[in-house]
């Protein structure tokens, strides 16, 4: 039996799995609009500007989730700051400490570039445009483009340094959660593009990414499942049967509906969309509830 | 700097009585139940059932029995927070609140805690839980109060065989491999320490004398630290970065490559 058997769970349940996806679907949405700034076209601009848009709120509503979870929710700042002596705490060997702080800074970064996003299409004042276009843009999409990739990817590695099963057996989580934020933030912008109206190449760029992301994902899952082991036998269960279903509906019925896009005629492209988005949060929700219930 | 304290815990010797537990939720003020009603475990005789934030001590019944009730023996351990030298929940507290303090044990101030529950998925033992009375994470602070005025913490002061005791860590050592090779030497072979030395988590300051696997008593052979996964769960997230990086950069650099050759193929035929 792995040793990971005798500890105890921490009750990280609803809202620490919700922080999960809205973390995730911030850093990718970010992500995907750095991507399109660096290496997409102007009427890439549309889908950027989306991106930055998502990023924002989703960021903000992890945050207060994840005070939220707290059992002491007023304490949320000793996180940041040692509450007797008034210094900052980072203790760079503890994800959740340096998830507080890199939350923290992205959450900023996030802001800034929202705040471009808005002076482009002329709803904030035209001043703020230093925050989208120039060296300055560049350098908050660059270091906001490196905090995304930390904050899609880090709550994997939070789950993997603790000693619960499941979570500590592998060292794949990080990158399981990282590839499926990216592959959940493309199919959020496109469903949410197609009703804010982003072009048809930038939707046609998002639809060939996350095909890539999905097949990434379902490589990365079989590979986590494997690296577990013999703690594997924890999925003989209905926890099992779960992740199965992400399996076929998040990830493989997603692939076909791409592959043949066609099938449900106009309703193809968004179904699959919804199919990522949805299996995405059940991934997260089947990997933080088993553990939980060993 | 006082010496290293600790407890040497001899199951061999541990009736069940549970004083050990009164005595420590009667010092540390702990709630007798979690919220009112009361929780049997419905399959022991044990009735506190683990480790938690309102259970600092627990007296394990380890309660093997053939099926036709013909054979059987009872195993007791009153366990506790290991107090160890290399200690996850301490690693992984992003408040500071969990220290180490002068005695070389494992301390959590329940006045800096948040809440975060880090610690209770960290720790090897599956010791810590949440107080609902303070909504703090807590566990045995092996009575840091009373060994600061040099008491004996409750739970040693209350055993009423001495299964429990309590002691600078190098002397307890002396004792508990005394104590093993008498019982050796009584034929009882398969006694041994757990956690006296420094291959588990650079030792425990709360050891045990066992005569079973660990795994009998519910302790793992080998508990390891969760930073033991901070790298490679880092790299392997650095080299999935690098991928979804490549992807996006492909998926997106494919259109300029296409217009590119659109307008030279333009260029082309208007020559």
């Amino acid at each position: 039996m792995s040793d990971t058997f005798f500890t105890a769970p921490p009750h990280w349940q609803w809202l620490v799995i919700l922080y999960f996806f809205f973390g995730g679907l911030a850093g990718g949405s970010y992500l995907i609009a750095v991507l399109a700034d660096f290496f997409g076209d102007a009427s890439d601009r549309g889908l950027a500007r989306l991106g930055y848009y998502v990023a924002l709120p989703a960021v903000g509503i992890g945050g207060l989730l994840l005070i939220g979870d707290l059992t002491r929710p007023e304490r949320f700042w000793h996180m940041l700051v040692m509450s007797e002596r008034g210094w900052p705490i980072l203790k760079y060997w503890s994800p959740m400490s340096v998830g507080s702080w890199g939350l923290l800074a992205f959450g900023g970064l996030a802001f800034l570039s929202f705040l471009g996003a808005l002076a482009e299409s002329g709803r904030a004042p035209a001043a703020l445009s230093v925050l989208r276009h120039g060296p300055l843009a560049r350098l908050i999409a660059g270091l906001g483009g490196l905090g995304a990739f930390f904050l899609a990817g880090y709550t994997g590695v939070l789950l993997a340094v603790t000693n619960r099963p499941v979570w500590s057996d592998t060292p794949l989580l990080g990158f399981l959660f990282l590839v499926s934020a990216n592959s959940i933030a493309a199919a959020a912008l496109i469903l949410l593009g197609r009703w804010q109206g982003v072009g048809s190449s930038s939707m046609a760029r998002l639809a060939r990414m996350d095909r890539w992301l999905i097949v990434l994902e379902l490589l990365a899952l079989i590979a986590f499942v494997l690296s577990l082991g013999p703690v594997a036998r924890v999925w003989v269960s209905a926890w099992g049967v779960l992740l199965l279903g992400v399996v076929l509906a998040g990830l493989v019925a997603p692939l076909a509906l791409h592959w043949r896009p066609d099938l449900l005629g106009s309703l193809t492209a968004p179904a699959a969309a919804v199919l990522v988005v949805v299996g995405g949060f059940m991934l997260r929700v089947v990997i933080v509830l088993a553990a939980e219930a060993v | 700097m006082p010496e290293p304290m600790g407890f040497f815990t001899d199951t061999t010797v541990c009736i069940g009585c549970k004083a050990c537990e009164v005595a420590c939720k009667e010092w540390n003020q702990l709630p007798s139940t979690d919220g009112g009603a009361n929780t049997l475990s419905g399959h022991s005789y044990d009735n506190t059932r683990q480790l938690d934030g309102i259970h600092w001590r627990h007296v394990k019944f380890v309660e093997q029995f053939a099926a036709d009730r013909e054979g059987g023996r009872w195993l007791m351990m009153s366990d506790v927070c290991k107090h160890c030298v290399q200690a996850g929940c301490l690693e992984v507290c992003p408040t500071g609140a969990i220290i180490r303090t002068e005695f070389d044990t494992v301390v959590i101030q329940s006045n800096v805690c948040n809440g975060c529950r880090d610690c209770i998925a960290a720790c090897p033992f599956g010791v810590i839980g949440t107080n609902p009375v303070s909504g703090t994470a807590q566990k045995c602070t092996l009575c840091y109060d009373r060994m600061q005025v040099g008491l004996t913490p409750a739970c040693a002061k209350a055993c009423p065989t001495e299964s429990i005791k309590f002691g600078p860590i190098a002397s307890l050592r002396r004792t508990a491999r005394a104590r093993v090779e008498r019982l050796q030497g009584q034929g009882r072979t398969r006694a041994y320490l757990y956690g006296d030395d420094e291959t588990i988590l650079g030792g425990l300051n709360s050891f045990y004398l066992l005569e079973d696997r660990p795994e009998v008593y519910g302790l793992p052979a080998a508990p390891k630290l969760p930073s033991r996964n901070l790298v490679p769960g880092s790299l392997w997230s650095g080299l999935g970065a690098l991928l979804v990086g490549l992807v996006g950069l492909v998926s997106f650099r494919q259109r300029r490559m296409e217009e590119n050759g659109a307008t030279r193929g333009e260029g082309r035929r208007n020559v």
